[in-house]
């Protein structure tokens, strides 16, 4: 069967990737792309650091000009969707325009989770998801004198880095005991601490904030559940995601922290995908366990591992996921999932900022986190990418690199 | 508005126009040259947007920096005239210049 017409839902990294390499795979139907804001459909991950420090341009965000559009035929349309009519296949928009699908690509993204306090709409708090969030915030950030980050996660610390780079006072609030907590090693998290520390930003582990406090309606500081204050022109917070499932859920689809879809990333309705940000799928990197990955490389890998399918080629999606931050003179990729791991091994040193940490786990390497050293994350991701047979054992013996041992090892 | 060359692995050329100030890479994902994979988006993060020079090309574009050569020293098939294409900007200069691509990216 030759599908005519895929209707995707969302324009970010997972939604353009589909309409993109539907058409690099030849697929000649119709295809249109709904996103709900203005513009060209653009990478978000600049937007809390290069972009905020004006390193890269508004027009340099957008994937593609608005000419591959039209050339590639590709119907940008700006409206939100409304309602799934999943037995007529067909979505109808805000506008109450209704399009007819074949297939249908949800790929809605996530939403910041709000800060919940009182205070939280006060002028001079901002979150960052959006290129308008961001063209808010940055001109604030060159003006600002002490700024509160709250989160402790990738989005709170790259601004951070951006915010003391600035020359502002930056305090970071945070209800975990270490940096990026959910996601790396105490290792790692160690090194991001120490270089933090080393640009003037300081940390308040396990403490919450009771309420941001206003005057006039503009920020001036925020309050600890502790009592103590912390004065404060500018508040960004960043504090996680929520996956935007209220479109699916409402046609009946089944919701697992995300959208729930099976290996194929096919929802329980055989004409509706879901990927990226959104979708909860059974992660084979993650012992098989229904996995939600918010990163750009995973969305890309989703949106093409969709087309393929759409295309005549599906298979089970197995791509490693990845994920990268960077702040300050810091890069840090990570290979794999590290929850769970039980031993770690580290290669080089804190001190060069040239580290990486090495994950086990019951002596299989899940994960590998690189700062400053790409050439472990690509050997950790070939690694990763077929059954991994290096030991903590055999990475502890004197001057093991792994990038010789890949090479020495590849199959 | 110069003119670059991007030949696949199996000799499928693609000549493109590219804007000057954009990135190689941005060049040959707007049109759509297969083999350019691009997987972060031009944060030298990831190594697939790799290409071969042609040797006088390679000494006419600014040298790598450290973090780019890391990166390519663990490239699929990396060579003496490889470069991440997210990290060469078009010039004006580059009229008429040809990047080979490798087989695959990972």
């Amino acid at each position: 069967m030759t599908l005519s017409s895929v209707v995707i839902v969302g324009a970010g990294q997972a939604g353009f990737q589909v309409a993109a390499s539907l058409r690099q795979g030849g697929f000649t139907g119709k295809i249109r792309l709904i996103g709900d804001e203005q513009g060209l459909p653009y990478q978000r991950p600049p937007l809390s650091k290069a972009y905020m420090l004006g390193k890269i341009k508004a027009d340099n965000l957008a994937f593609r000009p608005a000419s591959f559009f039209d050339q590639q035929e590709i119907e940008l349309i700006q409206d939100k969707a409304a309602i799934i009519d999943r037995q007529n296949q067909r979505i109808v928009l805000e506008s109450e325009k209704a399009l007819q699908y074949e297939h249908l690509v949800l790929a809605t993204g996530a939403h910041n989770r709000p800060l919940s306090i009182p205070g939280e709409h006060l002028e001079g708090v901002f979150g960052i998801k959006t290129l308008s969030d961001a063209n808010a915030l940055a001109p604030r950030v060159k003006e600002a004198k002490n700024v509160v980050v709250i989160g402790c996660g990738f989005i709170g610390l790259e601004f951070a880095a951006v915010a003391a780079a600035q020359g502002a006072n930056v305090q970071v609030i945070d209800r975990g005991d270490r940096p990026m907590a959910r996601a790396i090693s105490p290792e790692m998290s160690a090194l991001f601490l120490k270089s933090h520390e080393s640009w003037g930003v300081k940390f308040h582990f396990n403490q919450a904030v009771d309420q941001i406090i206003g005057e006039n309606g503009k920020v001036v500081g925020v309050e600890k559940v502790n009592g103590e204050t912390i004065s404060a022109d500018l508040v960004v917070y960043g504090i996680g995601v929520i996956p935007n499932i209220a479109l699916a859920m409402e046609a009946g689809l089944e919701i697992e922290n995300g959208i729930k879809v099976d290996a194929h990333l096919l929802t329980n309705d055989p004409h509706i995908s879901a990927i990226g940000d959104v979708a909860c799928f059974p992660c084979v990197h993650n012992r098989g366990i229904q996995t939600r990955i918010e990163s750009v490389p995973n969305a890309m890998e989703q949106a093409r591992a969709v087309s393929a399918r759409l295309l005549g080629n599906a298979a089970p999606f197995a791509a490693t996921p990845w994920f990268w931050t960077d702040q300050g003179d810091l890069k840090l990729q990570i290979v794999g999932l590290s929850t769970g791991f039980d031993t770690t091994v580290t290669l080089g040193s804190m001190e060069s900022k040239q580290f990486s940490v090495l994950c086990f786990r019951k002596d299989h390497l899940v994960a590998v986190e690189s700062c400053n050293r790409p050439g472990d994350h690509l050997a950790g991701k070939k690694l990763l990418s077929r059954p991994a047979v290096l030991t903590p054992r055999e990475a502890r013996e004197p001057g093991f690199d792994l990038k010789a041992w890949e090479l020495a090892h590849r199959t | 508005m110069p003119i670059l060359t991007f030949i696949e692995h199996d000799g499928t050329s693609h000549a493109v126009e590219a804007e000057v100030g954009q990135s190689i890479m941005q060049a040959a994902l707007n049109a759509m040259v297969p083999g350019i994979q691009a997987d972060c988006g031009g944060a030298c993060s990831c190594a697939t947007c790799h290409a071969f020079l042609e040797d006088d090309w390679m000494n006419a574009v600014p040298a790598a920096e450290d973090s780019e050569l890391d990166m390519l020293e663990f490239a699929a098939e990396r060579q003496e005239t490889s470069r991440l294409t997210c990290q060469l900007t078009v010039q004006d200069s580059m009229d008429g210049m040809v990047l080979r691509l490798p087989e695959s990216q990972y």
